[in-house]
C-alpha cells in the first residue's frame, strides 16, 4: 500500500498483525501471521490467497473476534444500523435443529428482534440468494450448494458492513463452485440494489480462479509465518461473468499469483528437504 | 482388445426369481416373516406342553396356562393394586432419575470445572454394583415404596447423566463459533446450540435408562416383598405356579417395549431435523 486512504473510506484497518499458537502436542509456539498490515475501503472485494497454514483463516477469525490477536491491532468500521461484520463459514455450519427461515434469522434474533420481524426481513435475503420456496425445509434437506447459499443468506441478514467468507466454496464441487462464484458476484449486486450502499467483502481461498474472478484486490500471503507478499489490483470490468475466465488478461493474473504461490511452495519444500517436483 | 477375451453378462437374475413371489407377500415379507417366527414358537411349546407328562407342567408354564392365569389374576383388585404400585416406582424412580440427572449432565459438560468435580463419583458409582446398595436403601426408606422409587433412580441416573455430559462436551465447535460471531448471549448459546445438540444424546440415555430402571423395580420388588409385580413373580415361585409367575415376566416385558415406543415417539418428536426421520415431507 503506497499512498494509505482517508480514514473514513476504510472499512477495515489492520496494523502489526501477530498472532502466535501454542501447539498443545509438542508444547511450542509458533507464528501464524506476522507484521501484517491491510486497509480495505468501502465497497471493496478484497480476496487473500495463500498455500494452506499461512493464516489466512485465522486472520478472518481475528477480524470477526472469535479469536483475538498476540500483538497489532484491527480496526473495524463501526455502524448505526446493522452489525460491523458477519461471517460466511467454510462448511456451512447450519444448525441442523432450525428450519432454513430460523437459521437465516439467526443473528437478528441474537440481536433482540422479534422472531416475527426477523422472519419477515429474513424473506427478501433467502429469495436474494435463490431460496424462496425452501424456507420450511430442514438443511439436510438442502444440496451442499444451498447450504452455502442459506449460510450466505443468514451472513447478510444482520445487515453487516463487512462481510467475512471463510473458503466459503471449498467444500464444493467444481461445477457447483463455479455457479456459486457467479451466483455471488450476483447476490453482491443485489444486496447493493436493496441496502444502498455496496457491501465490504474480504474473502479466504486457496483457489487462485477463483480470487481473480471475484475481487477487486487480490492480497497473496506468504507460507507459514503469514506475511503480505503482494497486492495486486485486479482491472476486469464489472459485472463479470464466467466468461471472463477465458480472456487472456485474466490469465495472466492467474499466471502472476502463481508464480507467487509456487515459490512459496518451492521454499516449503527445499525447507523440509523434499524435491520441488 | 486381445483376441480371446469373452463378454460376461453381470446383471444379476435375482430380479427374475424374487418376482414369483406374489406382490402382497413381497410388500410384507419382513413382518409376516416375524411374526412366524413368534407364532411357531407358541405353538411347538404349547404342543410340547400338552404331550409332556404332568410334572413337566409344574415346572414349565403352557401358553394357554398363562392366558388362564392371566384371567383369573385380571379380576382380582389386589392384581391392579400391584401393577399400579410397580408402574407408580417405576415411573417416579424414572421422573426423578431424568429431573436430577439431565440438569447435572448439562452442568457437567457445559462447566469443565464441575465436570473435574463430578468425574470421580461419576466413575466411583459406575464401578460400584448398584444393587449392592439396596441393604442400605432398605435402612434409610424402610421396605415401602419409597425405598423402590430409590432403587429405580439410583439405577438410571447413571444411564442418562453420563451421556447428557457426553453430547454437551461434543456439541460442533464450529456451530458455537457461528453463536460468538453472531454476538450471541451465553444463556441463547445454551438454548440454541448446546441443547438441541444434545438431546439426542439425553434421549439414547433414556432408552437405557429404562433397561436400568425396570431391572431396579423387579431386584427392589424381590428383596422387599411389599407390593407390586416383582410380588407376584416370587409369591408364584414359592406356590410353584409358573403360568402366574410368567404372566408376571410377561408384564414387565409388555410395560419394558410400551416405554420404549414410548420413547421412540420422543425421538420422532424432538428430531424431525434428523435426515432419515419423515424424509418424504
Amino acid at each position: 500500500m503506497t499512498s494509505a486512504p482517508a480514514t473514513q473510506d476504510l472499512a477495515l484497518s489492520a496494523r502489526g498483525v501477530r498472532m502466535e499458537y501454542l501447539d498443545r502436542g509438542t508444547r511450542e509456539r509458533f507464528v501464524a501471521i506476522d507484521s501484517l498490515d491491510l486497509d480495505i475501503k468501502q465497497g471493496e472485494f478484497v480476496t487473500i490467497v495463500g498455500p494452506s497454514g499461512c493464516g489466512k483463516s485465522t486472520f478472518v477469525k481475528l477480524v470477526n473476534g472469535l479469536l483475538s490477536a498476540t500483538e497489532g491491532e484491527i480496526l473495524v468500521r463501526s455502524v448505526a444500523k446493522g452489525k460491523s461484520d458477519a461471517m460466511v463459514f467454510q462448511d456451512s455450519a447450519l444448525f441442523p435443529w432450525y428450519k432454513i427461515i430460523d437459521n437465516v434469522s439467526y443473528g437478528l434474533v441474537c440481536a433482540g428482534v422479534s422472531k416475527k420481524q426477523a422472519h419477515e426481513r429474513a424473506m427478501p435475503l433467502i429469495k436474494l440468494v435463490g431460496l424462496g420456496g425452501f424456507e420450511n425445509k430442514y438443511p439436510y434437506q438442502l444440496s451442499g450448494g444451498m447450504q452455502q447459499r442459506a449460510n450466505l443468506a443468514r451472513a447478510l441478514c444482520v445487515d453487516p458492513a463487512i462481510l467475512l467468507m471463510d473458503e466459503p466454496f471449498a467444500a464444493l464441487d467444481a461445477q457447483t463452485r463455479e455457479v456459486m462464484q457467479a451466483e455471488l458476484l450476483r447476490i453482491w449486486r443485489g444486496a447493493e440494489a436493496e441496502g444502498g450502499a455496496r457491501k465490504t467483502v474480504l474473502f479466504i481461498t486457496h483457489q487462485i480462479e477463483e480470487a481473480v474472478f471475484l475481487s477487486d484486490r487480490v492480497i497473496v500471503m506468504s507460507a507459514r509465518p503469514g506475511r503480505i507478499m503482494e497486492d495486486i489490483r485486479i482491472d476486469l470490468p464489472r459485472p463479470r461473468d464466467l466468461h471472463v475466465k477465458r480472456t487472456p488478461e485474466f490469465q495472466e493474473y492467474q499466471e502472476q499469483i502463481w508464480q507467487l504461490i509456487a515459490s512459496q511452495l518451492k521454499a516449503a519444500a527445499s525447507q523440509f528437504g523434499g524435491s520441488t517436483e | 482388445m486381445t483376441a480371446g477375451t469373452q463378454m460376461i453378462a453381470v446383471t444379476s437374475n435375482a430380479e427374475r426369481h424374487r418376482s414369483r413371489l406374489p406382490r402382497w407377500y413381497r410388500r410384507r415379507e419382513a413382518s409376516i416373516l416375524s411374526f412366524s417366527g413368534l407364532a411357531a414358537f407358541v405353538i411347538i411349546w404349547q404342543v410340547a406342553a400338552q404331550i409332556g407328562q404332568l410334572d413337566f407342567t409344574f415346572f414349565f408354564a403352557s401358553p394357554t396356562g398363562i392366558i388362564e392365569a392371566a384371567s383369573k389374576e385380571v379380576q382380582l383388585p389386589r392384581f391392579w393394586d400391584d401393577v399400579a404400585t410397580s408402574a407408580w416406582e417405576l415411573l417416579a424412580g424414572s421422573g426423578v432419575a431424568l429431573g436430577l440427572g439431565v440438569p447435572i449432565g448439562l452442568a457437567i459438560g457445559w462447566y469443565r470445572r464441575v465436570g473435574f468435580m463430578f468425574d470421580p463419583w461419576l466413575n466411583f458409582f459406575n464401578a460400584l454394583p448398584r444393587i449392592a446398595l439396596l441393604p442400605l436403601l432398605v435402612l434409610w426408606l424402610g421396605l415401602g415404596t419409597e425405598m423402590k422409587i430409590a432403587a429405580v433412580s439410583l439405577g438410571a441416573f447413571f444411564s442418562i447423566v453420563v451421556p447428557t455430559a457426553q453430547g454437551v462436551k461434543t456439541v460442533d465447535r464450529n456451530l458455537l463459533d457461528v453463536g460468538r460471531s453472531m454476538d450471541a448471549s451465553q444463556g441463547r448459546i445454551f438454548t440454541s446450540i448446546v441443547l438441541p445438540a444434545t438431546v439426542p444424546y439425553i434421549i439414547s440415555g433414556i432408552r437405557i435408562a429404562i433397561g436400568r430402571g425396570l431391572i431396579g423395580v423387579v431386584v427392589a420388588e424381590f428383596y422387599a416383598q411389599t407390593k407390586g409385580i416383582g410380588v407376584i413373580i416370587v409369591k408364584s415361585q414359592q406356590a410353584l405356579n409358573s403360568d402366574r409367575m410368567l404372566f408376571g415376566i410377561i408384564l414387565f416385558t409388555i410395560s419394558g417395549i410400551l416405554l420404549s415406543y414410548a420413547t421412540s415417539l420422543l425421538e420422532r418428536r424432538f428430531q424431525k431435523w434428523r435426515p432419515g426421520q419423515d424424509m418424504e415431507e
